[in-house]
């Protein structure tokens, strides 16, 4: 089970982001959750939508340099610990997380966590067996 | 200060005696080419001369002209005028691996290559007295053996350091009392930087002059390397097409460079329509070799846009001198001494699956040479770690370091940073004020 993110390339200086979240805004797409990664030219720009498939189209139309990335998506308690526990079922299954970010779900007391790593299966494996689910794109933004 | 000639009669001869000197020297070597390099035969045909045709140098426009397009297609023996048995010699443009040009050399060639760098090295102030510290590069590059050759001519003693290992170059310098130093001008500078660093003045070295060139450079670069190192900075210029370093070379007057017009014949041309300008206009260099025996390039067009003056030098040289390039009459860049062009950098691009959709930035930083290039980075190849980019950028940097022979820094950006202009795109900022 995934989450398809939509990740854009954008060069890191004043504005970029700004326009690019305008244009996203234009387009009536909205942002569940983002992160952004950057280097000293460019930034990453990671979002979760609710229509990344279109979010996608639109923003490759606009010319933005833009991929789509399969993402483990965990619901977690909004507790101390939840985190840990998870990263340390991954680190067991010697699964590498190039990264995470997290973001409140819309029902109570849950959080959800996005990771992207170097092996899906492996990650989905363990944190199944560790009694964890993961959840698909649909199962997002029932809740 | 006296002035010292390596060759007087021939470097101070009247302009009258080199022109009668040029005169009886051109058609047999047009004769010579025409008879051995069939490559350049049919140029001649085509345009309906014949080596009879050329009777004086007022002939030469006549001439079909060489350009590197030419030298290429003719590679590697095209051009080669005498047997390879009678060569003794190989040089080759530095760095690129599209454009690469070979040049041969009999012994005959070899000795006024460097009777050409001795005369240099003589007017920089040099003696036998000397120590002569030779930082260019060794090998198929042309600096390291023009003036390590011509060093060897002068009797002065020779240090072949060849380039890098910079606190050793100064180690050798204090030791063993170098007095010339011979090596491009960033090079030059990045000596004086380490000289601070290592806690020495210019009064700890006992260098007086420096002869630098391969580069271009300004007069305010030759000012701060002069204060540096404490001496005084002289221009050389040349091209492997010609021989290497010494086609030409400043004297004391320090406002021009003497082309050995014994050996050399030199044009200005209006780049756009080949036909020769009158002295003193500002135009295409353009050099006919008048006794090279192996690789006798006529009226090669160097791309090199610069005056040529006939005024009276105080040093007593007669040879007419050509100012400081200006310009290219292509997009020829030359970064850290190395020729580069966009096109090379276009082809490493397309080879390596990337859009030709990039901007060149050169630019001079403490007086050495930096290259950036930017590229777009389509969807395709977008993967979203800050990690997978910069392993990319690194595999891109090692890819252009084999094809141009220098290392640039590598900037992946999205396609709307890079400016997109009406008309012709913007490929190359120069932002080193060399002109």
């Amino acid at each position: 089970m995934s989450v398809k993110q939509i990740s854009v390339f954008l060069e890191n200086k004043k504005g970029a982001l700004a326009e690019v979240t305008s244009f996203i805004a234009s387009h009536g797409i909205n942002l569940y959750a983002l992160s952004i990664a950057d280097s000293q030219d460019f930034g990453i720009l990671r979002i979760i939508t609710d229509n990344p498939d279109n979010a996608r189209e639109m923003l490759k139309n606009e010319g933005y340099t833009v991929t789509a990335t399969s993402v483990l998506a965990v619901e977690i308690d909004d507790t101390p610990g939840s985190m840990a526990s998870i990263l340390n079922v991954l680190t067991k299954a010697d699964v590498i997380v190039e990264y995470t970010y997290a973001f409140i779900g819309k029902a109570a007391n849950k959080a959800y966590m996005i990771f992207r790593v170097d092996n899906k299966e492996k990650a989905n494996e363990a944190l199944i067996e560790s009694g964890i689910s993961t959840i698909d794109q649909k199962d997002l933004f029932l809740k | 200060m006296v002035e010292n000639y390596y060759q007087k009669e021939i470097e101070t001869m009247s302009h009258e005696q080199i022109k009668a000197h040029q005169d009886s020297l051109i058609g047999k070597q047009i004769k010579h080419v025409y008879e051995n390099v069939p490559y350049y035969k049919n140029l001649m045909d085509k345009k309906g001369v014949k080596p009879e045709d050329i009777k004086s140098t007022a002939d030469l426009h006549k001439l079909p002209f060489l350009t590197k397009s030419d030298l290429r297609e003719a590679y590697p023996y095209g051009l080669l005028a005498k047997p390879l048995s009678e060569c003794v010699r190989i040089h080759s443009t530095s760095g690129t691996t599209g454009k690469r040009v070979i040049a041969f050399y009999t012994q005959h060639d070899i000795d006024i290559w460097e009777d050409c760098c001795a005369r240099a090295i003589m007017a920089a102030g040099g003696t036998k007295e000397d120590v002569v510290q030779v930082c260019y590069g060794y090998g198929l590059f042309t600096g390291g053996s023009g003036f390590h050759g011509g060093s060897h001519k002068v009797g002065s003693l020779t240090l072949p350091m060849s380039s890098g290992n910079t606190e050793r170059q100064i180690q050798f310098m204090m030791d063993l009392n170098s007095t010339i130093l011979c090596c491009t001008p960033s090079y030059a500078a990045y000596i004086g930087e380490t000289l601070k660093e290592m806690g020495y003045t210019a009064d700890n070295i006992p260098l007086k002059a420096g002869i630098f060139g391969a580069e271009p450079w300004t007069e305010e670069m030759r000012r701060d390397i002069e204060k540096t190192l404490g001496i005084k900075a002289y221009d050389i210029y040349g091209l492997t097409e010609m021989c290497g370093p010494g086609v030409a070379f400043e004297c004391s007057a320090q406002n021009g460079m003497h082309i050995n017009e014994d050996h050399f014949i030199a044009e200005i041309i209006d780049p756009d329509t080949g036909e020769v300008l009158p002295e003193g206009s500002k135009g295409e260099l353009v050099f006919t070799c008048l006794d090279k025996e192996a690789f006798p390039l006529i009226r090669y067009r160097t791309r090199d846009i610069c005056v040529l003056t006939r005024e009276k030098c105080s040093c007593g040289r007669t040879h007419v001198k050509m100012l400081k390039p200006t310009g290219r009459s292509d997009d020829m860049l030359i970064i850290r001494g190395v020729n580069v062009f966009p096109s090379q950098i276009e082809t490493v691009l397309l080879e390596q699956g990337y859009t030709p959709n990039y901007r060149i930035e050169v630019d001079r930083e403490n007086n050495s040479d930096t290259l950036d290039i930017f590229v777009e980075l389509s969807s395709e190849q977008f993967s979203d770690t800050v990690r997978e980019i910069a392993a990319k950028e690194k595999a891109l940097a090692s890819a252009m370091k084999t094809t141009l022979g220098i290392n640039p820094k590598m900037h992946l950006v999205p396609p709307k940073s890079i400016a997109r202009s009406e008309g012709k795109a913007v490929r190359v900022v120069d932002k080193r004020k060399l002109h």
